[in-house]
């Protein structure tokens, strides 16, 4: 039961992107076409709940323990940088197919705040690690699901005529406002 | 004063948030009001400029391959002082910032200036740059923050201009967030062009 809650607590009510700011950077990067944003999304997920499984163990075993708690931020940004370089290296050398889909995303990864962001409240949230498994995968769906709907979105503003100030950005973050203005509405669901 | 120009152009010219469009994670997520995107801001420009000097400092002995990671540590190393020292003596704003402090260390703006600019320049140019960028960012945030704040609760910085029951709620929510920044950005863009 609980894990449903965590599920659509981190895909609707508290999404990731539009309700909590995280992955603002690539939200509004990758998102001028569907086929990118879908790509990301994979990426991300992949990462993400590598990334949470890993720091999830290196603070209970080896922070938590020696009283290093101080060192999480530096550890976990460390962790999160070499395991999207082992996973570019392990990718190309086994799937080169998977590697080509993904490929350019990964090093756009490691300053992507979701990851690092989806490993801290796994641990401030007090999850185990199998919670933490889930809630990573349902943050990176969230993640993908507010992404791909703004791609949607944002590939019929190029075709609207808009005030010349308002181009480009100004008119996607009132986009994207609207879009966390309808996320919104599932407030309370959980 | 070409030192003067090092330290103006964070301003408006190459405003990291309004015109480079970096950092945008903590701009929309701690500017629910004023007081919290200035923090924010200092916080930050303080990582900023500590991380510059480091880097300018030790741009030679470090060897290309393992730059970035390198430059990783580094600003870890000062957002961990910073997250330390506000736990300490600001309670109240590091739990209003909460998780947006650690995640100082993937702020595009710092690991940017340190790549494009500190690796580069020398000690002092650096510094410079460091102050100039990050006082730009606390701007933007510090602004962006007071729009939302005046609209959304009538106040700016604590004090009351109008009654709160006048107030659009939104601009203190999420989406209010996406709208202002919108709006701000298409106003700056509109004069820069003109």
């Amino acid at each position: 039961m609980e894990y449903i809650v965590i599920i659509i607590a981190a895909i609707l009510s508290n999404n990731i992107v539009l309700a909590q700011f995280l992955g603002i950077c690539p939200f509004l990067g990758v998102s001028k076409k569907i086929s990118t944003a879908v790509g990301m999304t994979g990426a991300v997920t992949f990462v993400m709940t590598l990334a949470t499984i890993v720091t999830y163990l290196v603070q209970k075993f080896v922070l938590d323990p020696f009283g290093l708690g101080f060192l999480q931020t530096i550890s976990f940004i460390l962790i999160i940088a070499s395991l999207v370089q082992l996973v570019e290296i392990v990718l190309k050398k086994v799937s080169p197919s998977l590697y080509q889909a993904l490929g350019v995303f990964l090093p756009l990864i490691t300053t992507n705040c979701a990851i690092l962001g989806v490993a801290i409240l796994t641990i401030q949230n007090d999850y185990n690690l199998m919670e933490g498994v889930v809630y990573a995968i349902a943050s990176a769906v969230g993640f993908g699901v507010a992404l791909i709907l703004f791609a949607g979105l944002r590939e019929h503003l190029d075709l609207i005529n808009v005030p010349k100030g308002m181009k480009g950005t100004p008119v996607a973050l009132i986009v994207a406002g609207i879009l966390a203005m309808a996320f919104m509405g599932f407030a309370g669901l959980v | 004063m070409n030192q003067m120009n090092n330290f103006t152009k964070g301003f408006i010219k190459e405003n990291p948030v309004f015109v480079l469009l970096l950092g945008m994670c903590p701009t929309l997520g701690v500017t629910s009001s004023a007081i919290n995107g200035l923090g924010m801001g200092l916080a930050t420009t303080f990582v900023l400029v500590m991380a510059n000097i480091v880097v300018s400092m030790v741009k030679n002995f470090i060897p290309d391959k393992v730059r970035i990671p390198s430059f990783i540590v580094i600003i870890a190393t000062f957002v961990t002082i910073v997250e330390l020292v506000m736990k300490g003596y600001l309670p109240a704003l590091f739990d209003s910032l909460g998780l947006f402090i650690p995640l100082i260390v993937v702020n595009c703006v710092v690991l940017g200036r340190a790549e494009a600019f500190a690796s580069k320049n020398n000690l002092l140019s650096s510094l410079i740059d460091g102050l100039g960028m990050g006082l730009g960012f606390a701007f933007a945030l510090t602004l962006l923050g007071g729009v939302r704040e005046f609209l959304g609760a009538g106040t700016i910085f604590n004090m009351t201009v109008y009654p709160e029951k006048y107030g659009m709620l939104l601009f203190i929510l999420a989406p209010g967030a996406f709208i202002a920044l919108g709006y701000l950005i298409a106003i700056i863009n509109h004069f820069r062009k003109a």
